[in-house]
């Protein structure tokens, strides 16, 4: 919501809904929240119906606290396991068709670029490993060859959880999944580098193990998209049901797939990266004041 | 590009001075276009419908449309109109038989997010062996979906059709995508006789806000716009909020009949309504029906002639007035199913006076002879055939 939608008109506070205003007293409308400080201030989603133990709600959590502008940031996500959470927060939501995202996003986007031409409006796409590398490949791919500027941040669970636990092309060659009954026969798709090649302007590969990382790498991901281009940010967020982690495990699983294949991997174009070395000298320059 | 200056939509579509020009059907879905104040339009190639884009594109390029481009294919395109819907744009796009049922599933669902558009369609077969020839049995795919189908019968129906569509689509009381099909070739690559307004004016912006669904802005409340989708419901509540919110769509269809009244003149238009037999027809059969009605008249016979110029509301209750003393009707179609027969049976209650037919198929033309043979046959008239050998 612009900033003045989201208040409460005076005198209305008390027949609001306390989370309404909690969320607007106590949420991260309007400022930049510290990741770290989670559990201190209200957060854009609480309540969600992701199984225990699950990385990917986790995952979500972070990133609504990572938001550089929640309140003029529109989600756009599909079938799945993300869109449970997703479509709990307290941003809007867009749920269309299974795989259509970046192409509605491409609609939005210049939609509002239309609109809206001296404001920010933040479009982000969350969607699987099936929404888009499967079924939404084409669509993904050509969001990026045409340089549309919002963010993808692909929640790879390796598996169609959502579903049932179908293998996907995401999945580690040689699992044994449903529709892969004798092992998947193919290798996972190298997301990160389709991304480089088809243009987007920042690139990033990450294991949900620190938070703070998570969070600057979203950010990053987020004010990138807003200047630039398209960004892409590929995520493990293991299944722990489908490929059988004990809840209590499942951040060393994280820990262990950092170490094997999803090694905390940054690319960016050299505009995009004078434009953070810029931001943050600016920031440092800010503090010291 | 001329200054174009906002007026009112009854001034633009109703009592604008207009201009009579010789151009082709895609020429005329364009120069709608042009006076509808548009703001995206997706293009992607596919014969017959590609012309129609390629101008559209050229509008783009002059200024009449603030953005275009080729987009990946027609799921993707379709996909990306209910982007830009949802986003408060106004947004056009069009397309031919094999790209309508690829963008089929983002279509349908356009009724259901409340997007209103206007989406051309020129017919083109669809099924094996290839053929790019204008076979109609695709608008049989979008009668069940809640938008509103309107078919045009020539040239000047496609601009008259397209220009009020968007007004229609965006009324508070439709809020639903309006389609404009037309028959491939038959009527996107042949001139007929159109009269436009002029092309200095155009309709005012869409305001996103007079809706009965808030465009997806971050302008307005609720913080929330959607909770939980039906399908993280019991299934109970699955059921009703899926249920309700079909209700509502069809009602709101059923709502756009008064607005096509309004703009358009009616559901239907009647030639001879005191005639004994009537043909009803929709789009090119309906010119051939013209003529055939025409014919008969010639030779002394009480014939009719109903054009269907919305499906989707269907005009039950004009139809049921007017045929109500009909001793036939004869319904020529465009495809081989004979969508439009079934839909005229189901409307009245004595469909043992439809003839099944004439139909042509796999594109053919529809020579009026097929026509008068049925009219004869209603009458009773034997008529020799010549074979010429």
């Amino acid at each position: 919501m612009g900033l003045e939608y989201v208040r409460i008109s005076p005198g209305f506070e008390k027949y609001m809904p306390r989370d309404y205003v909690d969320l607007v007293k106590y949420g991260p409308f309007g400022k930049q929240v510290d990741v770290m400080q989670m559990g201190q201030f209200k957060e854009l989603v609480e309540e969600h119906p992701m199984c225990a133990g699950c990385y990917m709600a986790y995952f979500i959590r972070v990133f609504y606290a990572a938001l550089p502008n929640p309140e003029d940031t529109i989600v756009l996500g599909t079938a799945g396991c993300a869109r449970l959470a997703l479509s709990q927060a307290a941003v809007p939501f867009i749920y269309g068709n299974y795989g259509d995202t970046n192409a509605v996003a491409s609609g939005l986007k210049r939609a509002l670029s239309i609109r809206f031409p001296d404001k920010v409006k933040d479009v982000v796409v969350i969607a699987g490993d099936g929404g888009l590398i499967d079924i939404g490949f084409g669509m993904t791919m050509h969001s990026w060859f045409r340089r549309e500027k919002f963010t993808t941040i692909m929640v790879d669970n390796e598996v169609y959880g959502n579903t049932g636990g179908q293998e996907s092309g995401m999945s580690p060659k040689g699992i044994q999944l449903k529709m892969a009954p004798l092992g998947k026969k193919f290798d996972k798709i190298n997301a990160v580098e389709l991304a480089k090649t088809a243009g987007c302007v920042y690139v990033a590969r990450i294991s949900p193990t620190n938070p703070k990382r998570i969070a600057k790498t979203i950010r990053r991901a987020i004010l990138a998209a807003r200047h630039f281009g398209p960004t892409f940010i590929h995520a493990y967020t293991s299944c722990n049901i489908e490929y059988s982690i004990p809840t209590r495990e499942v951040l060393a699983d994280a820990r262990k797939r950092e170490k094997q294949d999803f090694k905390f991997y940054e690319w960016m174009t050299d505009e995009v990266k004078e434009f953070f070395e810029e931001l943050e000298r600016k920031e440092k320059q800010e503090v010291k004041k | 590009m001329p200054e174009q200056r906002v007026v009112e939509p009854e001034y633009l579509i109703l009592e604008a001075p207009r201009e009579r020009k010789f151009i082709t059907g895609s020429q005329a879905f364009a120069e709608a276009v042009k006076r509808a104040n548009v703001d995206v339009a997706i293009a992607y190639p596919i014969t017959p419908q590609s012309e129609t884009m390629h101008l559209v594109g050229d509008l783009y390029a002059q200024g009449y449309v603030k953005d275009y481009y080729r987009a990946e294919e027609e799921y993707g395109a379709m996909s990306a109109i209910a982007g830009a819907v949802r986003g408060g744009a106004r947004a056009f796009t069009a397309t031919s038989g094999p790209g309508l049922l690829r963008g089929l599933e983002a279509i349908v669902s356009w009724p259901g997010h409340r997007i209103p558009a206007v989406l051309g369609i020129m017919t083109r077969v669809v099924n094996a062996p290839l053929s790019i020839q204008p076979d109609n049995v695709e608008i049989a795919y979008l009668l069940h979906s809640g938008l509103v189908v309107l078919h045009a019968e020539n040239q000047q129906d496609v601009f008259d059709f397209t220009l009020a569509g968007f007004v229609i689509s965006e009324k508070v009381d439709v809020y639903l995508p309006v389609v404009v099909a037309t028959e491939g070739f038959f009527v996107t690559h042949a001139k007929g006789y159109v009269d436009l307004p002029p092309e200095d004016m155009k309709l005012p912006p869409r305001d996103p806000y007079k809706a009965p669904v808030p465009p997806t802005d971050c302008e307005i409340p609720p913080a929330r716009i959607q909770r939980d989708a039906p399908v993280q419901k019991s299934n109970f509540m699955s059921y009703l909020i899926h249920a309700v919110w079909q209700q509502e769509v069809w009602s709101a269809n059923r709502r756009a009949a008064k607005w096509i009244k309004h703009y358009l003149g009616g559901l239907i238009e009647v030639v001879n309504p005191d005639a004994e037999v009537f043909i009803v027809a929709s789009g090119c059969a309906a010119a051939q029906g013209r003529e055939a009605q025409r014919y008969a008249t010639m030779e002394g016979l009480n014939v009719g002639l109903v054009k269907i110029k919305s499906l989707r509301p269907f005009p039950t209750n004009e139809l049921r007035e007017v045929l109500k003393n009909a001793k036939a009707v004869i319904v020529p179609e465009h495809n081989i199913v004979g969508w439009l027969a079934k839909e005229v049976k189901a409307a009245i209650p004595n469909s043992g006076i439809v003839v099944d037919g004439p139909r042509v198929y796999g594109g053919m033309t529809l020579p009026v002879e097929l026509i008068m043979d049925e009219i004869y046959k209603a009458f009773g008239i034997k008529k020799e055939k010549k074979t010429v050998v």
